[in-house]
């Protein structure tokens, strides 16, 4: 049976900033809204790999019903993120939020398929989005 | 030497050594829920450790990219199990997989294997990176 996935998530001022510093890319076409002008783009624009981070979550919380979460000591999800490919498109810029879209099947093995895109504003940023989880 | 013949070619190892603030950095930048990864790396933090292993090959004179005109094309992973957290050294090895030309963009395809300090492939890449045809 498949499930339905769908997780909205905030891009406000700061998330390309905060991104830059915690991943280290700092590429100024995520930082500096003159520069991303002077190449073309239509300013700052949203890291490929946040976007891509947020297909990630949504892909592992849409593993099946029941406790996403093991009562041990880790705290850590129950499913766990085996694959992930993405392949980018739109660029993603800091206001409208990002939603993820997309379901996910549970297989014979134990494994949960997903096939997700990423939009913004009715933008695609991602598609053919594809997760495999397994049992962690 | 054309850039094709670069094909192969492996840099690194690059090696990271994980912090839980980098994972808090890095999961706080992505709006994870900081309770529920505690020490325990997130799998896309894999970009944090993996990604700097490819700037030798961005830089790479013989693969000559316009890195004015680079744009991610797509991505994949593959996390065979073992987890990563804090205390965790990682090393992680890029190779060039694939350049080739098409409909005027060129495609640099990169892949990365990450092993952690017991030696264990914690996380598998393929990044594409396509550089736009010049005006």
């Amino acid at each position: 049976m498949s499930h339905e996935i769908r997780l909205s998530v905030p891009a406000p001022e700061g998330t390309t900033e905060r991104y830059a510093a915690a991943s280290g890319d700092h590429n100024p076409i995520h930082l500096d809204e003159a520069f991303a002008r002077s190449v073309g783009l239509p300013g700052r624009i949203l890291h490929g790999l946040w976007t891509a981070a947020q297909v990630a979550r949504a892909a592992t919380q849409a593993a099946p019903a029941g406790p996403l979460l093991d009562n041990g000591e880790s705290g850590r999800p129950a499913y766990a993120l085996a694959e992930l490919s993405v392949q980018f498109r739109g660029m993603g810029q800091m206001g409208a939020p990002v939603t993820v879209s997309g379901s996910a099947e549970a297989g014979v093995d134990g494994t949960v398929s997903a096939k997700l895109e990423a939009t913004q504003d009715g933008a695609r940023l991602i598609r053919n989005g594809r997760a495999r989880l397994r049992q962690a | 030497m054309t850039a094709e013949a670069r094909v192969g070619h492996a840099y690194g190892p690059f090696a990271y050594t994980v912090t839980r603030a980098a994972i808090d950095a890095y999961v706080g930048a992505v709006g994870e829920d900081p309770e529920l990864w505690g020490e325990i790396a997130p799998p896309m933090f894999a970009v944090v450790f993996a990604g700097p292993a490819l700037a030798p090959g961005f830089a790479d004179p013989q693969l000559g990219i316009d890195f004015s005109r680079l744009v991610h094309g797509g991505q994949e992973f593959r996390w065979p199990g073992p987890v990563v957290r804090a205390g965790d050294t990682v090393s992680t090895v890029a190779r060039v997989r694939d350049v080739r030309e098409a409909a005027g963009v060129r495609f640099y395809v990169f892949s990365t294997e990450s092993h952690n300090d017991r030696g264990e492939l914690v996380v598998a890449g393929v990044w594409t990176n396509i550089v736009r045809a010049s005006a």
